[in-house]
């Protein structure tokens, strides 16, 4: 069963799209929506299986789920002194991931994050808004320029290829190489194929490439709301210099 | 729109090259008088009258609210003791923000102030530096027609008086993070509120429409008020956020956004959760737009009360301003409070050996 879910995935990443999106009032792809990844890739964007998660105590509610993965083609293409930075963060995943802190999560991470971002498209900017800390992403569709200075969710160029809207990120404080270019397409009214290919020669021996299937949240209802998740990892970052009181 | 373009008393500002501060009043009703006020440094010019404009649309035939804009301003929220009328001539807006403007440039020289070292303008932090909204109002607050926020209730200075006590007995700000404000803390900043208020620096903003919504994208820790205009309802009673749930609709070419469910961390002058807020936005021409909200908590003031700030255009991009992820003050000031307490401790023990 599970071969035959990466068959299917797979073969999706791989078509041509035949879907043609409505259209915004400028003639592109209309991709104005609350979208959504369902996968397991924020535990891990390669094939894993289940495991415990970091804090005991939390038992089976913060174990790993088990994945197929994300990533097109075999393992991560790691250059060694990447692998061993990689095993050391996965190690010590309750210090060193930024998430543990309530740090911007860059891209793009940030679009498999398992909660919703919106998506508000304009011919000049194309905004996405993240519940996960609030993070926010300007895509500017006119004026590309070099990013102005390093951040943690980049500096964003985009421009349409079809059907297809064609984001290329740089300007990242993960690595001064790291260049990401996203691709989304969409496959019908409430899906969309979610592609991004990373290049970074000081990380990686090749540019290699996730995809996965992006879902709108069609109730009625659904908005983004409220995640600021820095209140809930100040006692864990700050918490050892409280002023100790005299018993 | 009428009550905007006479109540709405802008002046806009500019700063050129050498220093030289160039401030446009852009009154309607003041187009025709002859604004000869040449003062020192700053430079009046008539500019074209609010009824030039015309309303321009998005596709899907929002009113156009789309830019960077900044409610950087000079007016005091309440109007200040000695004051007694509303509205200040051109001259005077001239003279105070020529006085304003002299104080926050001296603070560009170092030494100048107590504790300043380092070069303001390199942060932004002299006002006259960038675009500002100019307003011949002595305040903000336009209702109660005095411009001083109505009497707070019984129940608010009780409140009050609770959340004094609540901080008093939490400690000093420097004995643990949660006793700093949530400014320090990189939470929220008092300025996006609701209600929008400008600060010192950073006062920037972006509107983006796409169908069914308007984005306001907040420069300072890059917060978004998406803002649907559906007519949905306001979440359940028991889900509350910092910045409160807002709903918003187009009443002819104002949007108008309500907003409730606020939490109660990040009170608004004092505020109860249960404050409800009306803000209204008006595109007045190409480079200005009216802001007004009313803020209604029966629990806190003895009557809703209402103010106007002017937005004026700006020039983008905003740049990313991850503040937690940068916090490095925060570190700093809890663990030299430590460190303090440390030398303090082994001094008095250094003593109790001598």
């Amino acid at each position: 069963m599970a071969a035959v879910l990466w068959l299917a995935v797979t073969v999706a990443a791989g078509q041509t799209p035949a879907y043609r999106a409505p259209r915004s009032a400028d003639g592109t792809p209309d991709l104005n929506g609350i979208w959504q990844a369902l996968n397991e890739a924020n535990w891990n964007i390669e094939g894993h299986s289940a495991a415990p998660g970091p804090v005991m105590e939390l038992g089976a509610a913060a174990a790993v789920a088990p994945g197929l993965g994300v990533v097109d083609g075999g393992p991560i293409p790691y250059r060694p002194a990447a692998a061993s930075q990689r095993q050391e963060n996965a190690e010590n995943q309750l210090t060193l991931d930024p998430e543990i802190k309530c740090y911007l999560p860059g891209v793009p991470r940030a679009t498999y994050m398992p909660y919703p971002f919106q998506i508000i498209q304009t011919q000049q900017y194309i905004m996405m808004v993240h519940t996960y800390a609030g993070a926010v992403r300007t895509i500017y569709m006119d004026d590309h320029v070099e990013a102005p200075a390093d951040s943690w969710m980049g500096w964003s160029n985009g421009r349409w290829d079809g059907e297809t809207l064609v984001v290329d990120t740089t300007g990242f404080f993960h690595s001064d190489a790291l260049h990401v270019v996203e691709r989304y397409t969409a496959t019908g009214p409430d899906h969309l194929l979610y592609e991004a290919t990373i290049e970074d020669p000081n990380t990686f021996t090749r540019p290699w490439k996730m995809s996965m299937p992006l879902y709108r949240r069609v109730e009625a209802n659904a908005e983004i709301m409220e995640f600021r998740c820095v209140e809930f990892v100040e006692e864990l970052m700050y918490g050892h210099l409280r002023k100790e009181v005299d018993q | 729109m009428n009550r905007s373009r006479e109540t709405l008393h802008m002046a806009r500002r500019r700063v050129a090259s050498g220093g030289v501060v160039a401030v446009v009043v852009a009154v309607a009703w003041l187009a025709s008088v002859p604004v000869a006020a040449q003062a020192q440094g700053l430079e009046v010019e008539p500019a074209a009258p609010a009824e030039t404009w015309t309303t321009q649309y998005t596709p899907d035939g929002q009113p156009d609210l789309q830019g960077f804009w900044t409610n950087t301003t000079y007016t005091p929220l309440q109007r200040p003791d000695d004051v007694t009328k509303a509205f200040y001539t051109p001259e005077e807006v001239l003279e105070n923000a020529q006085r304003r403007a002299a104080v926050e440039s001296a603070q560009t020289e170092p030494g100048t102030i107590a504790d300043v070292h380092y070069d303001f303008t390199q942060f932004g932090l002299d006002r006259s530096q960038g675009p500002m909204g100019f307003n011949l109002r002595t305040s903000l607050i336009v209702d109660p027609p005095d411009g001083r926020i109505p009497p707070m209730t019984a129940e608010g200075q009780r409140r009050a008086a609770e959340r004094a006590e609540a901080r008093k007995q939490r400690g000093a700000p420097t004995d643990a993070v949660q006793n700093q404000s949530p400014r320090a803390r990189c939470i929220i900043m008092d300025r996006a509120g609701p209600p929008m208020m400008g600060n010192l620096y950073n006062n920037n903003y972006q509107i983006v429409q796409a169908p069914g919504y308007v984005m306001i994208l907040i420069e300072m820790i890059h917060d978004v008020r998406m803002i649907p205009l559906d007519g949905r309802p306001h979440p359940p009673q028991n889900v509350r956020q910092w910045m409160g749930s807002s709903r918003g609709r187009w009443e002819g070419e104002t949007l108008v956004i309500e907003t409730a469910n606020f939490n109660g961390k990040s009170p608004f002058r004092g505020s109860s959760e249960n404050m409800r807020l009306t803000e209204r936005f008006t595109r007045v021409d190409e480079d200005t737009m009216l802001y007004e909200f009313t803020v209604d908590d029966p629990a806190t003031w003895s009557a809703p009360w209402s103010a106007e700030v002017p937005w004026e255009k700006t020039v983008g991009p905003l740049f990313e301003h991850a503040c937690h992820e940068g916090n490095r003050g925060m570190y700093n000031m809890l663990a030299g409070a430590r460190a303090e307490e440390k030398r303090a401790a082994e001094a008095a023990e250094q003593q109790l050996l001598n």
